[in-house]
This record gives structure tokens, C-alpha cells and sequence, in this order.
């Protein structure tokens, strides 16, 4: 659909919103690898995707597989040292931020694309109050005064539904609950009105009612403002609810990128089906529920050929040897399986 | 055969709201549990869920007499832990344990493995005498299913999955009777998941543990738990077996909780039958007076203002729910195969 009507170069868009339609955010072949005293993890080996306008792509995967990871590189805040980008790029609106100065990523960090981090405890800083540091946004970047700055973060508190915000305003990170610290982080990152929103594990501390306004409100934001959303999470629940597209990652590599129906419908890489089959069914108290056998590999020592093969039921000698690369098969869709199309052909 | 491991009585925990910075002055209370009474019997696993913020965490910490309640009681075998001291209270800290939400922090990260698991020893020097240290760890990271030979690996070398294990694992170095968990499975994939929850009721099989187990995915709770408490703003609204809860939910906030349940199966988006809650979310700071969810609740009345619901079992429904007009509601069945 958008892949037909949108150039590789994004511009400026007629949609009314003053925001330029299109591709907004694309990772190219990022790589990355962590050295440390014990040796060189390869924890990002060549990722692709990208993000539109007023999309949500979905973005899958084992813990450990290179999330996280990829988002702080987007995101400009990985840890250098021990991580290395040793290869890719990452372009917003067409221009790769991996290659710009310090002070013009600064400016993209916030309004242009803005970060809902997996661990808000620790995101949230534990000397200031929680309206504070909301606020002092709106002062930095927008240049308020501290009356309407406050204003305004009391306003976001009470768009993530923190209950008696104005009252809450003051109070210090440790003062909240896990499921208000994560509001108040998701409240930090909207409040500059982002372009492209990542959010890694927004509503994981959130009971379902709240997490379903949550997602209702970033869903009318997208509308609103087309902006474009990369929604890692590992509730397969809120994924089938929300996700236009969905990537899967598997040891730093993209191992399957789909549409939401299909991938739910017929999964083309035998690691995704292993995850599809490991949700616990309200229909099966009480058995032992199915796993993916055997750990996620050492990314210091990764297995050769296909990097699932230890642990995939499927696998033949040809996943020992050769690494299966990520192919189109059918419309919209890729598996890095040597057996993709007998996943997706099987009745 | 049942006896109670735990009984919870009459449970409240306020928390000081400060003014001022030189002189703090307290303008009143946050009510994070307030009146709470339970029982936790040998054995079984009680599944704890509700609203963020309800007060789940505050319970966990005063069950594990990290913190003292402000009223009522938690009685452990009879004995009221709160009254308890000395060498008492270091063996009701070895009989109750806690796994805690976020295996990212929770860990020190400048410590071994075998030193964080090791750790409860140095304490409770009782359970293993210095030179069996290393051995019963070993066991234990094989009970859990990790590589014994990790012993000696850092805390950032384990994925997300592992390092809950160890978690798991240090819960169990002192051989409990009780674990709490408070979200123990929700930052990991499903696959993982999955891994943790057949370790936990193997273990529960083995050693005839008792679990409370907090989490926010209905599903798992479902699967772990034989009864379900459900929490909003501090107090109990409803309790029962895992059938009772799931199937006939009668309070109005269980049914809206069910409803609310994310399906795995993008084809259901469009036709699901969601409560949305509006209204006022109120504050554990002024509660409201009668019933606490009347502000959000589609069927509130003139009564619910004035009158606090009390957890009883009611006409019509053969499980205890804090609601004047209690009734069972079809409820669209989630996660169906
Ligand atoms: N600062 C660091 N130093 C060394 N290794 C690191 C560092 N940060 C991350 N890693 C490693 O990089 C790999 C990828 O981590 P990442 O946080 O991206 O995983 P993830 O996919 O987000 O997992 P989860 O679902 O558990 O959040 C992991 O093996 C992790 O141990
Ligand atoms: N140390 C504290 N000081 C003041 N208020 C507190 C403190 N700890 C918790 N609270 C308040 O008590 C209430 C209950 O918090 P608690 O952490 O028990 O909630 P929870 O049910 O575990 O929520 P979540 O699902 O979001 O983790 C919240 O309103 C919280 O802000
Ligand atoms: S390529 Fe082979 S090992 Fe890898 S997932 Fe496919 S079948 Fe399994
Ligand atoms: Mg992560
Ligand atoms: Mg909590």
C-alpha cells in the first residue's frame, strides 16, 4: 500500500497537519557489537526496518535479541564504549543521524522522535519531582514560564490518566506506583508532540483498563498527527490489537517482517511460531505450557548458519551451514528461513 | 488438609502526604491499602490483580514485614508477624520470600551469580555451613534450569529470562514456604515466560510451596492461579475460585478488567466488546465515600455513595463481591484456540 505511493525520499506531505507524510524513519543494516573484557558480542547484525507516517510497526522478539538496542542507537544514547555501530545507517526524513553533528541530533531528540524507555524507574530521574522534570521540557524547548511550563505537564499527567495529577505534580518518582511511573514517562515523551514515538514496553506495569486508554490515546495521536509509532513490546495481545506491520528479531537479525494478519494468521519463520504457540490459553489450565526449547545463543559465539537452528524443530544439515538471508516471499512479507515457503504452504 | 499459611486481617497501610521542605507538614494520607482481609492457604497459588496503583506492591512488602502495617494484621502460621522479633523474625524472613518485577535492577550487577545466590547464606549461615556454599548453589541454578558451570558469570551476561531465574533461584537458596512474586513474568517474551511459569508449578509440585502471585496479564494469573483476588483503590472488591472469577465475575471493575483483555488474533480487533471506563479515576488520597468504583461505574445508585459494599457472597452468585448490585454478566471469552 504506502510502499507503492511513498518515494524512498520522504516530502513534505498536503494532509493537512503541516508534517511531512511518507517514510519517516528507516534502519538500514544497522550493526553494532558490545566489546568487553570478555570479548566482542555481536548483538546487532544487520537490521532493517523502516517506520511511515501514522504507522505502527510492531517489533518482536526473545529478550536479549537486540531490541532495546536498536532503539537506543536510533535514539543517539547508546552506551559508547562498550557499543560500536559497525555498519548501517539510520536516516530520519532521508538523512542519516549516525553521520550528523551532536547539536542537530539533539534537536531531533524529543520533537522529532522521542523515546518511551522500558525501564522507567530508572529513566526518571530520583532528586526531582516528576512534574518537574516534565515541565522543565516545556521550558527548555519550548521556552514557557515556569507557571504555564507546570500548566502544561499537569495537563499531560492528566492525559495518562494519572489520577488528582495537580496533586501528584510534586511528588518524587519513589512516591508513585510502577504503573504511574510508566504513565509519567509516557507522558514525558509525548509532551514535545513527536513525529515518530518509540515506545519499548510502554504499558508492561499497566493493568489492562489503563493499558487499553493508553493505547487509545496514542492510537488518536497517530490519527491526529500521523505521527508514526514503533511499539516493541512482547504482549501478543496489544500487537494483534494495534500493529499495522510486525518484525521480528532474533540475534540481532530480522527474522520475519509481516503484516499483522498474516504473521498471526500463517507465521513463515519456525521461531515465530514457537512464540505464537507459547501464550497461555484460557482453554488449557492446568498443562505445562509449550516453550521454545534450549537458550538464546551466546552473541559472542554465534552458531553457524542460521542462527535458530540449535533450538528449531525444523532444522535440516543446510541450517548448519548456511545463514539464511531475509527473502520476500509473497506480497508484503519476508522470512530468513530455508524452509519459508513450506511454513507458509503447509494446509 | 488446608490449613491457612497466611490470614489477613482487617490490612491498612497509609502513607504521610508532606508539605513543606524545612518543616513537613502532613495534609493526609495516601491510602494505599486500606482494609484488606485474606487467607493463603498451603499449597495453592492466590492470584492478586487490579488497577495500577490499587496498593498490590504495598501488600506484598507488609506480607514480607518490609514495612509495618498502619492497622490490622498479618498472622503467619499463627503468629502475628508484626509482633515478632529476634530470632523469630530471621526465621519468618527465611520462610517468606520475594520475587520482585524487574529482574533488570533488582540484581546487583557488580556481584557473581554465585554470590547473589549465595547471598541468604551469609545470613541465615544455619541452612548451608560455609564449605557446602558452592555446591548448594550449584543445585540450585540446576533446580532452575541454568548451567551450573555459570557460577561465576556477571548479572548483564544472563538475558532478561535468565536473570528472573536467578531471581527464582535466590528466592528459593533458604527453602521457603511462601513466595511472593510481584509481576515475576511480565518483561519477559511469552516463550520465557512460559519456561518461568512451568518452573514455578513444578516447583510448587515438589515442594509444596505456596504462591501470591501479582501480575497485570489475566491470562497468566488464569493459568498459575487456583483463586483470584482482585484489587481497586486499596480494597477487595472480589474473590474466588479461577473459574468463579473468570467465568461468572459479578463485580462491575472484574467485568470491566475482563473485558479489556488484549486477544492474540488481530482478526477480533473491530468486534470486541470492551467496557471503557469513564469518569473520574479517583486519588488513594480523598477515596470516594461509599463505594470506591461508583465514579467509574455504569450502574452506580444513590446507595453506592452512601454506603460501603461489603465483600460478602450475595443472591444469585456463590462467591464474595463487594458490589450492591452484584450479577453475573456474559463476559466475551478471551484467548479462544
Ligand atoms: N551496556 C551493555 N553492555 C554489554 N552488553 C549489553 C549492553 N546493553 C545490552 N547488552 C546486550 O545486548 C543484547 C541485546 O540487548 P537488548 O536490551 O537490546 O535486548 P532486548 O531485545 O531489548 O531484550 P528484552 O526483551 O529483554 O528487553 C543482550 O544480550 C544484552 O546483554
Ligand atoms: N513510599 C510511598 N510514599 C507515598 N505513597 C506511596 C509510597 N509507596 C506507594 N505509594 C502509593 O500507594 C499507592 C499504591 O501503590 P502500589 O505500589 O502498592 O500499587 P500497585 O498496585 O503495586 O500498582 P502497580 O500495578 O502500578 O505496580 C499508590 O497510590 C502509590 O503512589
Ligand atoms: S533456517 Fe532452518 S534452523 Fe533456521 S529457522 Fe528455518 S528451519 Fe529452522
Ligand atoms: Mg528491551
Ligand atoms: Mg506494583
Amino acid at each position: 500500500m504506502s510502499d507503492i505511493l511513498v518515494s524512498e525520499q520522504s516530502a513534505p506531505g498536503a494532509d493537512g497537519s503541516g508534517r511531512p507524510s511518507g517514510r519517516l524513519l528507516e534502519v538500514d543494516d544497522l550493526r553494532v557489537e558490545f566489546r568487553t573484557r570478555d570479548g566482542v558480542a555481536k548483538v546487532i547484525n544487520g537490521v532493517t526496518y523502516h517506520v511511515d507516517a501514522g504507522e505502527t510497526l510492531a517489533v518482536l522478539g526473545e529478550s536479549g535479541s537486540g531490541k532495546s538496542v536498536t532503539a537506543q542507537t536510533i535514539m543517539g544514547i547508546l552506551d559508547m564504549p562498550p557499543g560500536f555501530v559497525t555498519g548501517g545507517q539510520v536516516r530520519f526524513h532521508g538523512r542519516d543521524m549516525l553521520t550528523m553533528s551532536a547539536e542537530e541530533r539533539r534537536r531531533i531528540r524529543g520533537e522529532g522522535i522521542a523515546m518511551i524507555f522500558q525501564d522507567s524507574l530508572s529513566a526518571l530521574n530520583p532528586v526531582f519531582t516528576v512534574g518537574f522534570q516534565i515541565a522543565e521540557q516545556f521550558r527548555i524547548r519550548r521556552g514557557m514560564g515556569r507557571a504555564d511550563a507546570k500548566k502544561r505537564a499537569i495537563e499531560m499527567l492528566d492525559q495518562v490518566k494519572i489520577p488528582n495529577a495537580k496533586g501528584r505534580f510534586s511528588n518524587y518518582p519513589h512516591q508513585f506506583s510502577g504503573g504511574m511511573r510508566q504513565r509519567a514517562m509516557i507522558a514525558m515523551s509525548l509532551a514535545l508532540d513527536p513525529e515518530v514515538l518509540i515506545a519499548d514496553e510502554p504499558t508492561t506495569a499497566l493493568d489492562v483498563t489503563v493499558q487499553a486508554q493508553i493505547m487509545d490515546l496514542l492510537g488518536e495521536l497517530q490519527r491526529e498527527r500521523q505521527m508514526g509509532m514503533i511499539l516493541i513490546t512482547h504482549d501478543l495481545g496489544v500487537v494483534a490489537d494495534v500493529a499495522d506491520r510486525i518484525a521480528v528479531m532474533y540475534a540481532g537479525r530480522i527474522v520475519e517482517e509481516a503484516d499483522v494478519y498474516d504473521l498471526y494468521a500463517k507465521p513463515a519463520h519456525p521461531y515465530t511460531l514457537g512464540l505464537l504457540d507459547s501464550i497461555p490459553r484460557m482453554d488449557e489450565k492446568g498443562q505445562e505450557l509449550r516453550t521454545i526449547k534450549g537458550l538464546p545463543p551466546n552473541l559472542m559465539n554465534i552458531p553457524p548458519g542460521c542462527p535458530f537452528n540449535p533450538r528449531c524443530p525444523m532444522a535440516q544439515p543446510v541450517c548448519r551451514e548456511k545463514v539464511p538471508p531475509l527473502l520476500q516471499i509473497g506480497s508484503g512479507r519476508a522470512s530468513a528461513c530455508h524452509f519459508a515457503e513450506e511454513l507458509v504452504n503447509r494446509d | 488438609m488446608t490449613e491457612n499459611i497466611i490470614e489477613v486481617r482487617d490490612l491498612v497501610k497509609h502513607y504521610p502526604v508532606t508539605q513543606g521542605i524545612v518543616f513537613k507538614k502532613t495534609v493526609g494520607q495516601v491510602k494505599a491499602v486500606d482494609g484488606v482481609s485474606f487467607e493463603l492457604k498451603t499449597g495453592e497459588t492466590l492470584g492478586v490483580v487490579g488497577e495500577s496503583g490499587c496498593g498490590k506492591s504495598t501488600l506484598a512488602r507488609v506480607l514480607m514485614n518490609l514495612e509495618k502495617p498502619t492497622g490490622g494484621s498479618v498472622h503467619y502460621k499463627g503468629q502475628d508477624i508484626s509482633k515478632l522479633s529476634g530470632g523469630a523474625l530471621r526465621r519468618l524472613r527465611r520462610q517468606i520470600q520475594l520475587v520482585m518485577q524487574d529482574p533488570y535492577t533488582s540484581l546487583n550487577p557488580r556481584m557473581t551469580v554465585g554470590d547473589l545466590i549465595g547471598e541468604p547464606f551469609e545470613i541465615h549461615s544455619e541452612v548451608a555451613p560455609k564449605g557446602s556454599r558452592r555446591g548448594k548453589v550449584k543445585e540450585l541454578l540446576d533446580l532452575v534450569g541454568l548451567n551450573p558451570e555459570h557460577i561465576n558469570r556477571y548479572p548483564h551476561q544472563f538475558s532478561g529470562g535468565q536473570r528472573q531465574r536467578i531471581g527464582i533461584a535466590r528466592a528459593l537458596a533458604l527453602r521457603p514456604e511462601v513466595i511472593v512474586c510481584d509481576e515475576p513474568v511480565s518483561a519477559l517474551d511469552v516463550s520465557i515466560q512460559a519456561q518461568v511459569m512451568n518452573l514455578l508449578e513444578k516447583l510448587q509440585n515438589e515442594f509444596g510451596l505456596s504462591y501470591v502471585f501479582i501480575a497485570h496479564d489475566l491470562s497468566v494469573v488464569r493459568h498459575l492461579s487456583d483463586r483470584v483476588a482482585v484489587m481497586y483503590l486499596g480494597k477487595m472488591v472480589e474473590v474466588g475460585t479461577e473459574d468463579e472469577i473468570y467465568e461468572r465475575p459479578t463485580h462491575p471493575y472484574t467485568q470491566a478488567l475482563l473485558s479489556a483483555v488484549p486477544v492474540p488474533d488481530p482478526t477480533l480487533r473491530d468486534n470486541k466488546a470492551i467496557i471503557r471506563l469513564t469518569g473520574d479515576v479517583p486519588s488513594p488520597i480523598s477515596p470516594p465515600s461509599g463505594c470506591r468504583f461508583r465514579t467509574r461505574c455504569w450502574k452506580a445508585q444513590d446507595v453506592c455513595a452512601q454506603q460501603v459494599p461489603l465483600l460478602e457472597i450475595r443472591r444469585g452468585s456463590d462467591h464474595p463481591s463487594a458490589c450492591h448490585f452484584a450479577e453475573k454478566r456474559a463476559i466475551v471469552a478471551t484467548h479462544q484456540a
